[in-house]
C-alpha cells in the first residue's frame, strides 16, 4: 500500500491549468524528488497534498498510517521570520499544535521534540534563539519540527534554497539520513543532479507533460538533459 | 519659576484616593494586555492594525457622542465598532486587495475626519473632542471603569492565556500552521478581537491616539532586550505595567510653580501622554542596551 498516492490530479487557476493529469505515488520509505522549472506546479502540488487548494480533478490519498494532517511540511524560508525572537525549542513545539485540542503541550510531546531535535543534531541549540542561528541551523531546526510533525511522510518545500554549498550538503545528508531511518522524503528541488543522487523516484513536472519513474528511467528518457548539463558546468 | 513633585495629591486632600486607584487598575491591566498583544502584532507586520483601530475608537465615540449615549454605556457602541474595522482591517491586509499598511493608513486618517465631523454634529466642545483623543483627567474615572475594565482584560488575559501556543504558531510561521490543518484565519480574527477590546477599554484614560504607542512600544522594547518568545512576551507586559507606573506617578504629582503667581499651581500632566513619553525613554534605553551586549559579545 503506498503512503501518498495521487491520481490524476488537475488544477486550474484563473482558467490556466496548473497541473495537468498528474499521478504518482510514493510507498513507504522511499524518496521522490519533484524537479521542474519555475511555474511548472511544483509548490502547487504540494499545496494540495497538504489540502490547502480545491482539487479540480482528480485525488489525494493517504495511507500507511499518515493522513493530511500528520504531515511533516518544511516550507520554504521566509524573510518575515528572520528576526523572530523565539527559542529552538518553541519554534520545534509548535510541531504539536495539529495534534491537540488542549491549549497545552504535555511532557510526552516534549520529550519528542527532545528526540528530533537529538536526531537533527541541533538538541544543543534548545535554549538558543532562533534568529541568531546560521541558514542551514534553521533549516535543521525547521526539519526537526516536520520530523515533530509527521508520523512518517515528510514534505519538503526547496530544503536547501539559499543556503551555502557546505550547509546544502549537510542537508542533504541529513534528509537521506531520515530516510534511511525509514522516513517517506517527498522533496521538491531545482536541484537536478542532487536529485538523481540522492532519490530514489523522481516526478519531473513541465509544461509539456511530466515524468514520473526511478531515477534510472528517468536518465535514460532524457527528460532532464537540459537541466543536468546545466548543473554538470 | 520651580519644579518639584508633590506626593500629596495621595492624601486625598485635593481630589479622593479612590480616583487613582480607579486610574492605576485600569492602567495597569489595559498596559497588560495591549502589551502582550502587541508583540504579536508587530511581529505578524500589524502594528499599524493596532493605530488603525485606536483611530476608530474616536470615530466610535464621537458615534456615541452624537446618540447621545452616557460614557458609562457607550462601550455598546465602541466595542462593535472597533471590532467590525478590526475584522475589516484584517481581512483588507489578507486579501491583499490594498497593501496592510496603505490600507490602515487610509482607515485612520479617514475614521478621524469622520469621528471629528460627527462631534462636530453632536455639538461636543473641544474638551471632549481633545478627552477622547488624548485620554480624560484622571478624576473623571470611576468604579464602574474599573469593574468594567477588570471583567474585559480579565476574558482577554484568559484567552491569551489559553491560545498562547497557538498564537505563538500563527504569528511565527502562518504555512505551516495552515499546513497541520488549523484554522489560520480563526485565530487571526481571535487576535484582531482581542485587540479591539483593548483598545476600547484602554481608550478613556490613555486616549484614543496614545493607546496604540501601548501595543507597539513595550513590545520591541521587549524584543531590544530579550530572545525567545516567552521571555519578550514576558517582558513586555513587566515593561509596559513599569512604564505605566513612572508615567502615572509623574503625572500626578509633577508641580510647576510660578514666582508670580501667589497658588502655586498644581498643573496635572496628561496620564496618557506622560506613560507614552516614559515608553519611548525606556525604548531608547533597551535599544542603548541591546547594542552594548551585541557589541560585546562580538
Amino acid at each position: 500500500m503506498s503512503q501518498l498516492k495521487i491520481e490524476n490530479l488537475t488544477v486550474v487557476f484563473d482558467g490556466k491549468c496548473v497541473l495537468n493529469d498528474v499521478s504518482f505515488e510514493v510507498k513507504k520509505g522511499e524518496y521522490l524528488c519533484v524537479v521542474g522549472e519555475n511555474g511548472s506546479g511544483k509548490t502547487t502540488l504540494m499545496k494540495c497534498i497538504l489540502g490547502l487548494i480545491p482539487l479540480k480533478k482528480g485525488s489525494v490519498l493517504f495511507g500507511d498510517g499518515t493522513d493530511g494532517r500528520s504531515v511533516g511540511y518544511l516550507p520554504q524560508q521566509s524573510t518575515a521570520k528572520k528576526d523572530f525572537p523565539a527559542s529552538v525549542e518553541e519554534v520545534v513545539m509548535s510541531a504539536f499544535l495539529g495534534k491537540r485540542r488542549l491549549p497545552f503541550y504535555n511532557t510526552k510531546m516534549r520529550e519528542k521534540a527532545l528526540d528530533c531535535m537529538k536526531t537533527l543534531g541541533v538538541l544543543a541549540l534548545k535554549d538558543s534563539s532562533f534568529a541568531e542561528l546560521s541558514g542551514g541551523q534553521q533549516q535543521r531546526v525547521l526539519l526537526a519540527r516536520a520530523l515533530c510533525a509527521s508520523s512518517g511522510l515528510l514534505l519538503l518545500d526547496e530544503p536547501v534554497n539559499g543556503l551555502d554549498p557546505t550547509a546544502t550538503k549537510q542537508m542533504y545528508d541529513v534528509i537521506k539520513q531520515l530516510n534511511v531511518k525509514g522516513n517517506t522524503v517527498v522533496m521538491i528541488s531545482h536541484d537536478i543532479p542532487s536529485a538523481v543522487r540522492f532519490a530514489d523516484r523522481i516526478l519531473h513536472l513541465s509544461h509539456n507533460g511530466c515524468f514520473f519513474g526511478t531515477v534510472d528511467e528517468y536518465l535514460l528518457s532524457g527528460f532532464g538533459d537540459g537541466f543536468l548539463k546545466d548543473g554538470a558546468k | 519659576m520651580s519644579i518639584y513633585f508633590d506626593f500629596s495629591v495621595f492624601s486625598g486632600e485635593f481630589f479622593p484616593v479612590s480616583v487613582l486607584i480607579y486610574a492605576l487598575v485600569v492602567g495597569v491591566l489595559t498596559g497588560i494586555c495591549a502589551s502582550l498583544l502587541g508583540v504579536n502584532l508587530v511581529l505578524k507586520r500589524y502594528s499599524m492594525i493596532g493605530d488603525g483601530l485606536s483611530h476608530v475608537g474616536f470615530l466610535a465615540l464621537a458615534l456615541a457622542a452624537l446618540l447621545g449615549i452616557p460614557t458609562a454605556q457607550n462601550i455598546y457602541i465602541t466595542i462593535p465598532v472597533v471590532m467590525a474595522a478590526a475584522f475589516f482591517l484584517m481581512w483588507l491586509s489578507d486579501s491583499g486587495k490594498l497593501k496592510g499598511d496603505a490600507a490602515t493608513a487610509l482607515v485612520s486618517v479617514g475614521t478621524v475626519a469622520v469621528g471629528y465631523i460627527i462631534f462636530a454634529l453632536a455639538e461636543a466642545g473641544a474638551a471632549e473632542v481633545c478627552s477622547g483623543l488624548f485620554g480624560a483627567s484622571i478624576l473623571t474615572m470611576n468604579a464602574e471603569d474599573m469593574w468594567l475594565c477588570i471583567i474585559l482584560c480579565g476574558v482577554v488575559l484568559l484567552l491569551y492565556v489559553l491560545f498562547f501556543n497557538r498564537i505563538f504558531a500563527v504569528t511565527f510561521d502562518e504555512g505551516f500552521v495552515k499546513a497541520s490543518g488549523l484554522n489560520v484565519k480563526a485565530s487571526n480574527l481571535l487576535l484582531s478581537a482581542l485587540t479591539a477590546v483593548t483598545v476600547v477599554v484602554g481608550m478613556k484614560l490613555m486616549g484614543s491616539i496614545m493607546i496604540s504607542a501601548l501595543i507597539v512600544i513595550p513590545a520591541i522594547t521587549s524584543m531590544r532586550l530579550f530572545k525567545t518568545f516567552r521571555s519578550v512576551v514576558l517582558g513586555s507586559a513587566v515593561i509596559s505595567v513599569i512604564c505605566f507606573l513612572l508615567g502615572f506617578m509623574f503625572s500626578v504629582t509633577f508641580v510647576v510653580s510660578r514666582p508670580d503667581s501667589y497658588v502655586s499651581s498644581t498643573v496635572m500632566l496628561p496620564v496618557g501622554a506622560t506613560v507614552v513619553c516614559f515608553n519611548v525613554l525606556a525604548l531608547s534605553v533597551a535599544g542603548i542596551v541591546g547594542k552594548i551586549r551585541a557589541r560585546r559579545s562580538a
